[in-house]
């Protein structure tokens, strides 16, 4: 499936590919530290916790809570003010940028440390992760 | 490095503001020939050259110079602090005499000004492109309702940045905001990205500024009274604001600093002037925490008390800062040149007695940072 956009499209390299068909397949997977058992983001071919070290690919569970944003009030390509662009935590730990869909882009309907959940918008050929509170907001 | 090794002997800004139909180049060519003035040089006694964004090989030909060394080193809007530090470095090492940092920035009116294009597969554009991240306004403030939530802080404390530096840039013509503002004003300007108002961001504008960099000894023989530096540090962070190591301090704030007070041997106490790079009015809440100045917790309260305005005890961003003074994109030259301007007692706001000033710096959101330690006297 391909869709029409003006929003920016990324391009995958070898070493990302399996993060953006992840995505393709409506899954977040991010790797991990065979050593260490951290996780990591954004994906890359070497570990940055040792040269002896490996990474696995792992499918994260999608959860993750609102750890900051801001409401952006100025046109961007593909995106109509106010939208909101979001640090959010995942529940593996590590943080990844992303929008919140879902909810009117409010301060009130944006309460930091709320509960996400990962879904996808198709764009152009990609599936972008964007996430939805789950919790009772309005 | 021993400490005052090295000094500045000549510094200038170029014309600022709005200057339309000049080019980068040419702004980076004006400061130049007015700090070489200042030093009481002449082009033929520059040997070392720096410059951000562009190739210093570029403007060196362009004045008529030859380098026997130069730096490129690009990190957004602290490259100059770099480029200080590592002039310093290189004329301690005798592979060079004198240097001239330059930079100017066509950052309102973008005249000559190289794109900064950045491929679809890179880190950026994979992982914080995709979601309307079109400029620092939505990117360099992403971090601060964390930082105020965990801080215990509400989003006045972005406005109180911006009323306390609103009394420095009062009435100074070069700066481009220069009226005394009250937070109820800052809170009316329009909002940009929230939380952060229009006047919580950085006024974009034109303008260059040089410095000519050489050992103490020869900066002694200059018209001009030298500034010593006694320490300086760089540091780094992430190349993505999402993933830097926490979202309520700032790991290059901290460990630049940290290098540059222990190399001048020096603690918070013996600061009497501050500049912290403002691109947004978050950032002098981060620097006078992560500086060591007062726990964050406070920051907000010691600006609000009045601590860093004029005749406060920390005064601080006395030319306004990038918030009132002036920005081009590039804000880190604009705050040694104010940090100069008062250790040699020509500021226009003066603070009395200034003897010690340092200057922080920052670069691509929070990916790079550097500190200078300056001084009008030797330690």
């Amino acid at each position: 499936m391909s869709t029409k956009t003006d929003k920016p499209i990324p391009k995958a390299t070898a070493s990302t590919q399996p993060y953006w068909d992840g995505t393709a397949r409506g899954e977040l997977w991010i790797q991990r530290s065979k050593n260490t058992g951290n996780y990591v983001f954004y994906p890359r071919s070497q570990s940055p916790y040792g040269i002896d070290d490996e990474l696995e690919w792992v499918q994260s569970s999608g959860k993750g809570t609102l750890d900051s944003y801001v409401i952006s009030e100025r046109p961007a390509p593909g995106f109509e003010p106010p939208y909101a662009i979001a640090i959010v935590k995942l529940e593996e730990g590590v943080r990844m940028l992303s929008n919140i869909v879902g909810v009117e882009p409010t301060p009130e309907n944006l309460v930091l440390d709320m509960p996400l959940q990962v879904e996808f918008e198709q764009r152009g050929d990609m599936s972008i992760p964007v996430f939805r509170p789950t919790g009772d907001a309005k | 490095m021993k400490p005052a090794q090295v000094a500045i002997r000549g510094a200038a800004e170029s014309r600022i503001g709005a200057v339309p139909g000049v080019s980068e180049i040419e702004l980076r060519v004006e400061a130049a020939h007015l700090a070489l003035a200042d030093a009481g040089l002449d082009l033929s006694d520059v040997d070392g050259i720096t410059s951000a964004s562009s190739s210093p090989i570029e403007v060196a030909h362009y004045m008529g110079i030859t380098p026997r060394w130069y730096d490129g080193t690009s990190v957004g809007g602290c490259s100059f602090l770099v480029h200080v530090r590592h002039a310093a470095a290189a004329i301690a090492a005798g592979q060079c005499e004198t240097v001239l940092v330059l930079h100017g920035e066509s950052g309102r009116s973008h005249v000559g000004k190289p794109p900064r294009a950045m491929g679809a597969d890179s880190i950026a554009r994979q992982f914080e492109g995709p979601y309307g991240v079109s400029s620092p306004f939505n990117m360099f403030t992403l971090p601060v309702l964390r930082f105020l939530k965990d801080r215990g802080m509400s989003t006045d404390a972005l406005a109180e940045v911006v009323v306390a530096q609103s009394k420095w840039s009062e009435g100074n013509p070069r700066a481009s905001r220069n009226k005394l503002v009250t937070i109820d004003d800052v809170k009316a300007s329009p909002m940009i990205a929230y939380p952060f108002h229009k006047m919580e961001c950085c006024v974009a504008t034109d303008g260059g500024g040089a410095l000519v960099i050489t050992s103490a000894a020869r900066a002694e023989d200059g018209p001009r009274p030298p500034v010593y530096l006694l320490g300086s540090g760089e540091a780094s962070d992430s190349p993505v604001v999402s993933m830097m190591d926490d979202l309520t301090t700032s790991k290059g704030f901290r460990n630049s600093s940290k290098d540059a007070f222990e190399e001048a041997g020096i603690t918070t106490g013996d600061v009497d002037h501050l500049m912290i790079y403002d691109a947004f009015a978050h950032l002098p809440l981060y620097g006078l925490g992560d500086l060591g100045f007062v726990a964050h917790e406070d920051a907000a309260d010691f600006i609000a008390e009045g601590n860093t305005s004029p005749g406060g005890k920390l005064p601080m961003n006395t030319n306004g800062g990038g918030l009132r003074y002036t920005h081009s994109g590039m804000y880190g030259m604009f705050a040694i040149q104010e940090s100069v301007r008062q250790l040699r007692n020509e500021a226009f706001r003066q603070v009395d007695d200034v003897e010690l000033s340092v200057v922080q710096g920052v670069g691509g959101m929070f990916t790079a940072a550097s500190t200078l330690v300056l001084a009008n006297r030797k330690p």
